[in-house]
């Protein structure tokens, strides 16, 4: 027989097999296509976000070769000509960058530049300015991105009404930019007017700077002599600020759509397994026509890799439908509010595509390779005649390298965090799971012994069952065991953050009533006489003033907030701390950070800081550290007179009001709405209402895992299902013969159930052990190195006990459905049948 | 003569914008009368709208090859609210072109800068000729001027030493643009002026010499609105003499002023009245660039003095729509008479496009 003959006959036999078992083939495609759809569509949003974020950075300050960055504080104007005056400085693009307050409400990041230095910087955003900047230098003339103009509905020659303290005024919208410009929304204004109009005089964000050729930005960012508040970045730094934060919550998506696949790719691995098996006389039918070893292997990791390739077409091409409704809906940040809001357009390159259609292949054809590898090492002489059913995942090595690999998943998850991101507590996920998953023979084994065997004929009929095929459930078991393990860890993850949130809410929220002026703005806010009038208004008690501001202490990451108010013994109390000094040296002001900033910047209690406040660098040391679920690129609280000392800022942005007992919230809110004259952008919530919606606001984030969860299991359980019909098929003898024996279809039907319930029940119990030691490494490592904030650990004792009883009966039924079939032929026929 | 019409369209639109905001500044007319008094009147006349310093030259290499150039400095006042205390308010604009005409490349190369006058970084000084717009200048120092230019492909360093005093156009340096009487400068010139320095292109320095031509003009009202742009010609004449001549023209390509001076070798002065300049077109050259056709060849009459006129290069336009908004043709030609050469140039052609009242 020629080779191309063999592998022909090699073909046909598979091709029957997979005509032969359509609706498993479908199964099992679409798991794998569910694999690769979460994976690709989480990918997808992921790196539509990146790009779009990428491209706004990139187009705002990408061909600077430095940029000296003041953040939103900025800095003193008199830096810009000392250094354009430098001769390493080509072009120094002086920026004043401003959150506009809209009367409508909201803001709007307004760029005030000189169009004709920062032109020559940026020609894609203010070239054309450059070439009709007449119109730009009246002291009103606004020039808008296409964003904005459709976001506020204006354009060309209309006006926009903007809020400036206690005014409304007009601005003229004299042009509005190409959408390829930029793609998000931005005001531009000349630098003067900006200044001036908004209230900004003598202050400048930054200075982007081209440097002459030849000169080393490292060094000569160096050798400037810059005022405190300033920070050397450059292009990169501002694309990573938000980056860093977004990443780790794709990250974590990631990880779940991978879960998924890996279920998907253990479905496969369980079926192959389970249809090798059972085609064992035919494999050694085609050995002994001459087709070799390595012939058969191929040919069934062939048929995983096309069952491969038609999941991962299917799936890559439902997850990029799914990607480009998700951002068309929720925008790149799936709602959680990490990046830009609805209509981030989709980036979906071919490249990433094909990947994951390869991923697809790669992970369904080495999920036959085992069972391909086990098929073709029996001696065909001996398989032709039947028996010896072992199993790859049985061997005495799988505990051994099992107990190894949950040692190295153990000792891995006390790494630190890689380019900001947890990557060793996933590498430990895995390791851990794979482990356990070696383990799952041994660990049924030992259960199974120690079942009371007093439980009547069925019952000890199906522990007989399991008991002498433990290798071959426990690959339907493993299967089980990776989903059901991964929602457990998941469900306690999420329920501790969950948990921990709502505590909090309840600990920094003492206040009645919240007020804010235009949150982020810059052009509105609260002076003392304000808080005063607020004082003054019927039915409140006191009211307490803050001052949130967003200071730079790092190029490469986002600002952090410092917050200034009153910071007496009692609300020092009442702050969620997680340490304290037990004395703090009474020579410097005590500040009291945030989680993320202990983890971010490497300061503990007692460590010093320099924050800078009022163009100067101001020491500070650190007499405490709380939490802050709030913000998690980080907090800083200072006491309000320091800061005020320092700074000669009185203004404020927040107000916490306390009402006297029995007093309206409305009436109160109408009264400052009324004395305040803030119009729109004026936003008062009842502490009440501010926690439920922080609460919604935190389901929605989660509503993408939850999704994701169910996905994993409904996989598993369909993995249940397989392993089921397959050995339902397999034992049709066995029934024909008990049926002989006189037992009735229901008793054999209860006998699956049985047989189901143990094996959902051993996953269940197995599944939570599991889980349990995997959200121990999600709540102390992925999420305290994604996000920078610690939870309390919290299992849903309750919940997890529910599903894991759903578990139980969904596997007893799904057993019994998957051997309806066997169950309907006639016993003589089924006795006498051989496989 | 140089670049009012761009200055102008830009203030025009400037006063369109200013309408808004309030303070309007207000700007002093050019009227007769008032003498002009040296050195001072050579630094800025902050007070008026627009003013240029604009020197023209031809160069020669040590290989002896000819090259033209020129560079501009202008200052304006934009019309923003004189209210605005910002520090960068754009009081004033200070604009720089520069354009180096080689007859053996394809084309003259061009570069423009243009800068608000903050912090000392661009400025026009008033007193005497000092312009700094970055490492671009023009300053004065005794009988020198001293420029710098460096663009991305090529810069110059050049000293220009007088040679003679400075020649009046108009009454007295009052020189009339139209029928209006409004529209007017103050307008002197500094003709023949002697070129030392050196230059790089791709990268290397090399001496040259040559001689120059320097205009000085400022004003506030420049062309009337019926004027879309004009014909301007300063010559060094071969015999030690000088000639200017200009006219402008309405949208028919007809002239609606002319004028012009010339200087004899021993320093007599004719300022030539409207009758006494003609500029009638020669052979066009259409711009692949703008699609723009331009007159390159001329004959020119002012009062008895007829010539013609010849290009170092076709392709000197210069497209300087994105400081100004304006192109424009403006090089090096060469003045042939009857008995051959006369003398060397430049020519510049506005509003040859589009009409320049532009935006």
């Amino acid at each position: 027989m020629s080779g191309f003959a063999r592998a022909r006959v090699a073909f046909t036999v598979l091709a029957a097999q997979l005509q032969d078992r359509p609706e498993r083939l479908l199964v099992t495609i679409g798991a794998i296509a569910l694999g690769i759809a979460l994976s690709v569509s989480v990918t997808l949003v992921n790196a539509s976000a990146a790009d779009e974020f990428g491209r706004a950075s990139r187009a705002l300050t990408g061909s600077a070769d430095l940029v000296i960055d003041g953040g939103r504080g900025g800095f003193d104007e008199a830096l810009y000509p000392s250094v354009a005056r430098r001769p390493e400085v080509t072009v120094a693009s002086p920026v004043l960058e401003t959150e506009l307050a809209l009367a409508a409400g909201g803001t709007l990041m307004v760029l005030g530049v000189d169009p004709f230095l920062a032109g020559r910087l940026e020609p894609a955003i203010y070239g054309d300015l450059a070439s009709h900047f007449t119109g730009l230098l009246g002291a009103r003339a606004i020039v808008l991105s296409a964003a904005a103009a459709t976001t506020l509905n204006v354009g060309r020659g209309g006006t926009l009404r903007v809020r400036l303290g206690r005014e409304e005024r007009l601005l003229e919208v004299i042009d509005v930019l190409p959408s390829s410009a930029y793609p998000r929304p931005l005001g531009v204004m000349d630098l003067g007017s900006a200044q001036w109009t908004l209230l900004r005089l003598g202050r400048l964000s930054r200075l982007e700077l081209r440097l002459a050729p030849g000169v080393d930005p490292a060094r000569f960012g160096a050798s400037l002599a810059l005022p405190a508040g300033a920070l050397i970045a450059r292009g990169t730094d501002l694309e990573g600020r938000g980056a860093s934060l977004r990443r780790a919550y794709y990250a974590n998506l990631d990880m779940l759509a991978l879960v998924a696949l890996l279920t998907g790719g253990f479905l496969v691995f369980a079926t192959q397994a389970l249809s090798t098996l059972r085609r064992r006389a035919q494999f050694a039918l085609l050995r002994a026509l001459g087709v070799t070893r390595a012939e058969v292997t191929l040919a069934v990791v062939l048929e995983g890799a096309l069952v491969g390739l038609a999941g991962g077409i299917l799936g890559t091409a439902l997850g990029w439908v799914i990607a480009r409704e998700a951002l068309a809906r929720f925008g790149g940040d799936l709602g959680a509010g990490y990046a830009a809001g609805p209509g981030t357009p989709l980036a979906a390159p071919a490249t990433t595509l094909v990947a994951f259609v390869a991923l697809g292949v790669l992970v369904s054809a080495l999920s036959s390779w085992l069972p391909a590898r086990r098929v073709a090492a029996l001696a065909p002489a001996r398989a032709l005649k039947g028996g010896d059913p072992e199993f790859a995942l049985a061997t005495s090595s799988g505990g051994r390298r099992g107990a190894g690999l949950l040692i190295a998943g153990g000792a891995i998850a006390f790494a630190p965090p890689l380019g900001g991101l947890p990557l060793a507590g996933y590498l430990s996920i895995a390791l851990l799971l794979f482990g356990a998953v070696l383990l799952v023979p041994s660990f049924a084994r030992l259960v199974l012994a120690h079942l009371p065997t007093r439980v009547g004929p069925i019952g000890r009929l199906a522990l007989a069952q399991l008991q002498g095929t433990v290798a071959e459930s426990a690959v339907s078991l493993a299967a089980i065991v990776v989903s059901f393990s991964l929602m457990v860890s998941m469900a306690i993850m999420v329920h501790s953050f969950r948990d921990s949130f709502e505590r909090w809410l309840g600990g920094v929220l003492p206040a009645d009533v919240y007020l804010r002026v235009a949150p982020g703005s810059d052009t509105v806010l609260l002076s003392d006489a304000d808080g005063r009038d607020i004082a003054a208004i019927p039915g409140v008690e006191r009211a307490e003033l803050r001052r949130v501001l967003p200071v730079l202490l790092a190029p490469d990451r986002p600002a952090v907030a410092l917050i200034a108010r009153r910071l007496d013994a009692v609300s020092v109390d009442r702050l969620p701390l997680l340490e304290r000094a037990s004395a703090t040296p009474a020579d410097l002001p005590a500040v009291y950070v945030s989680e993320a900033v202990h983890d971010l910047y490497r300061v503990g209690i007692g460590s010093r800081l320099t924050l800078p406040v009022g163009g100067q660098g101001r020491a500070v040391v650190v007499a405490g550290i709380w939490r802050d679920y709030a913000r998690s690129s980080g907090t800083i609280l200072i006491e309000q007179g320091t800061y005020r000392a320092w700074s000669h800022d009185v203004a404020s942005t927040d107000a916490a009001l306390w009402l006297k007992s029995g007093a309206s919230a409305a009436l109160v809110g109408a009264e400052l709405t009324r004395r305040l004259k803030l119009g729109a952008s004026l936003e008062l919530i009842e502490t009440s209402d501010l926690k439920a919606r922080s609460l919604t606001a935190f389901d929605r984030a989660f509503t993408i895992t939850y999704l994701l969860e169910a996905i994993a299991v409904a996989i598993g359980l369909a993995g249940v299902g397989f392993a089921f019909a397959s050995t339902a098929l397999a034992r049709r003898a066995e029934f024909g013969v008990l049926r002989h024996l006189g037992c009735s279809a229901r008793q054999l039907k209860r006998l699956l159930a049985g047989e189901g319930a143990l094996v959902g029940a051993l996953g269940a119990l197995y599944g939570l052990l599991v889980g349990g030691l995997l959200s121990l490494v999600l709540v102390y490592v992925v999420n305290r190195q994604s996000f920078h904030w610690s939870l309390d650990f919290v299992v849903p004792v309750g919940q997890l006990l529910l599903v894991a009883l759903a578990l139980v009966l969904a596997a007893a039924t799904t057993a019994r459905l998957a051997a309806r079939g066997v169950l309907g032929t006639s016993a003589v026929r089924a006795a006498r049948e051989d496989w | 003569m140089r670049r009012g019409i761009r200055v102008l369209a830009l203030a025009s639109v400037l006063a369109a914008v200013g309408v808004a905001s309030g303070a309007v500044p207000s700007y002093p007319d050019v009227v007769p009368g008032n003498a002009l008094n040296f050195p001072a009147d050579e630094g800025a006349h902050p007070p008026f709208r627009t003013e240029w310093w604009y020197v023209t030259g031809w160069l020669k290499t040590a290989a002896g090859a000819p090259l033209g150039f020129q560079v501009t400095f202008f200052r304006t006042r934009p019309d923003v609210d004189a209210a605005n205390p910002s520090a960068f308010a754009a009081r004033e604009l200070v604009i720089a072109h520069a354009a180096l005409s080689d007859p053996a490349a394809p084309r003259a190369k061009h570069a423009e800068r243009i800068a608000r006058a903050v912090f000392g970084l661009a400025r026009a000084a008033v007193g005497r000729t000092d312009v700094t717009l970055g490492d671009w200048q023009l300053v004065s120092s005794g009988a020198l001027f001293a420029t710098r230019v460096k663009a991305d492909d090529f810069a110059f360093e050049l000293t220009l030493r007088r040679r003679g005093p400075v020649l009046l156009n108009g009454q007295g340096g009052f020189s009339r643009k139209g029928p209006a009487e409004t529209s007017a400068s103050w307008y002197y010139s500094i003709p023949g002026l002697a070129v030392t320095g050196a230059l790089t292109r791709n990268g290397r320095p090399e001496p040259v010499t040559g001689e120059a031509w320097l205009d000085h003009e400022w004003s506030s009202a420049y062309l009337d609105p019926e004027s879309v742009g004009w014909d301007w010609l300063g010559l060094n004449l071969d015999d030690g003499g000088a000639l200017m001549a200009f006219r402008i023209r309405d949208a028919k390509g007809q002239a609606r002023w002319a004028g012009g001076s010339l200087r004899s070798p021993d320093g007599r002065v004719l300022i030539l009245e409207p009758g006494e300049v003609d500029f009638v077109a020669g052979r066009t050259w259409r711009s692949p660039h703008t699609g723009i056709r331009w007159p390159v060849e001329w004959r020119v009459r002012a009062r008895s003095l007829e010539f013609g006129l010849r290009p170092l290069l076709d392709d000197q336009e210069s497209d300087s729509r994105l400081t100004t908004g304006a192109v424009y043709w403006e090089g090096a030609v060469t003045a042939m008479g009857p008995a051959g050469r006369l003398g060397r140039g430049y020519l510049e052609l506005t509003g040859y496009g589009e009409p320049l009242k532009l935006r």
